[in-house]
Parts: C-alpha cells; sequence; structure tokens
C-alpha cells in the first residue's frame, strides 16, 4: 500500500443510450435513487445534499455530499463523504456512434488523509465503522 | 466475510483494545507500562489485550532488559483496506442498475 498516491477507481461503460437520457438518470433524485440511493440532489453548484442508505450498526447509512462542477449532458463532479475521510466522484459523458461512452472515477485517500488514517488525526471508530459499513453493503 | 476479516473485526471491536491500537499507531512503540499509564486499566489487562492484538498480528513486541515494547503492524489491516477493489465492485454494479434504469427510460 502505497503512501503517497492517491487512490481512485475507475468505472467505463458504452451504453447505447445518448447523453441526454443518461444526465436525466444521473441527475434527478428520483431516478438516481432508483439506480443508486435515497438522495436530495440538485444539480446546482455548492449544492450540498446527502445519499442515504439504512442504517447498519455504527454507521447512520448518510454519505455528505456537494455539487463541485455540472456541465449538463458532459460532466458532473460532487464530493462523497463516507468512509470517514473526503472522496471525489466524477461522471463524464462522451457521446459515441452508439451511444454514450460514461466514465465514473471515485478519487480516494490523498496522501493526507493517508495520515490521517494511520492514525494521527483520525478517529479509528470512525474509521472502523465505516469499514464495517463498507464490507456490509458491497455485494 | 473472509475469516481475516472476522479476526480483524473482533479483535479491533473492544473500545479499550482499539485504543491501545490506536495509540501505538499514533505515537509508535510503547512499553506496557506506558500503555497501561494512559489506558484507565490495569496492566494484566492492558497485557491481555496487547496479546490478543498480537494473536492478530496487529502488534508486534521486542524484549529489551526487563522491558516489553509493542508497535503496531499497520500492513495487517490490508484485508480491510483494499478499498479499490471493494469500490470498483460498488461502482460495476451501480452501473448495471443505471443501464436496467435507461432500458425502462422513457425517451
Amino acid at each position: 500500500m502505497s503512501e503517497t498516491e492517491t487512490r481512485s477507481v475507475v468505472v467505463e461503460r458504452e451504453i447505447p443510450f445518448p447523453p441526454e437520457k443518461i444526465w436525466r438518470a444521473l441527475t434527478q433524485p428520483h431516478l438516481i435513487e432508483e439506480w443508486l440511493m435515497k438522495n436530495d440532489f440538485q444539480p446546482v453548484v455548492g449544492h450540498r445534499f446527502n445519499f442515504r442508505r439504512d442504517p447498519v450498526p455504527n454507521w447512520n447509512g448518510v454519505i455528505d455530499c456537494e455539487v463541485m462542477s455540472v456541465e449538463p449532458n458532459r460532466t458532473l463532479t460532487y464530493t462523497w463523504g463516507a468512509f470517514g475521510v473526503g472522496s471525489v466522484i466524477t461522471w463524464t459523458l462522451t457521446p459515441t456512434a452508439a451511444g454514450t461512452h460514461l466514465r465514473m472515477e471515485h478519487s480516494g485517500f490523498r496522501p493526507d488523509q493517508q495520515q490521517n488514517y494511520q492514525g494521527a488525526k483520525y478517529g479509528w471508530q470512525k474509521f472502523f465503522a465505516n469499514l464495517e459499513q463498507v464490507l456490509t453493503r458491497i455485494d | 466475510m473472509p475469516n481475516a476479516h472476522n479476526v480483524l473485526f473482533r479483535t479491533l471491536a473492544d473500545p479499550t483494545r482499539r485504543a491501545i491500537f490506536e495509540r501505538l499507531c499514533r505515537e509508535g512503540e510503547q512499553t506496557v507500562g506506558a500503555l497501561t499509564a494512559q489506558s484507565g486499566v490495569s496492566q494484566p489487562a492492558v497485557s491481555k489485550h496487547l496479546g490478543i492484538l498480537k494473536r492478530a498480528r496487529l502488534v508486534r513486541d521486542r524484549q529489551d532488559g526487563r522491558q516489553t515494547h509493542y508497535r503496531a503492524q499497520l500492513g495487517a489491516l490490508a484485508p480491510l483496506m483494499d478499498w479499490t477493489s471493494r469500490m470498483t465492485g460498488f461502482w460495476q454494479s451501480r452501473f448495471d442498475k443505471l443501464e436496467d434504469l435507461l432500458r425502462r427510460m422513457d425517451q
């Protein structure tokens, strides 16, 4: 485990629908809920919102987020405050002949957060609770 | 949940034990005496917690004369910290659900 590099997750997929349709699914709360989680999202920069799941032991099921950038039908970025550290979700939609190339990047621990995780400022209990929550929710 | 996770969770589920481990992470190597002084529990209790942490490979000990020093082994947390693979699995399953939704949605 490196202590200096940022860790991130990238998922990309060719989707046979136009960006406009995918954008709706990414930005309308009742649609987001169908594939991700309950939420009070609004596509407005600076808007603070939550994703909510059923609580599990030691975790209330709330992910605190804030919209960072919105370019309709092209990109969407929001912070994702879960697992005890801040991370960032970036959606990128690129039109293709067959539909859309959809890319999601979830950037993870930064080096300074990594230090926190190693004990300096970080509430271990919270960290542990969040890990447990990760293990509980991942299929 | 794999067995390695179970052992780590069970070991760190105790608040006193977790506090001892956290302190070793934060402050580096410590003697049993120094850990006892700040733990609020007796030295035998601290030693027992250290024994359990050691069996879970979360700490290592080192004998120096009459003193035993303990240090945290963060590598033991690796099974829990495989963050990227877990999150990749999470988001891939969400992509599946998103595609299902898109097929159901009106144009």
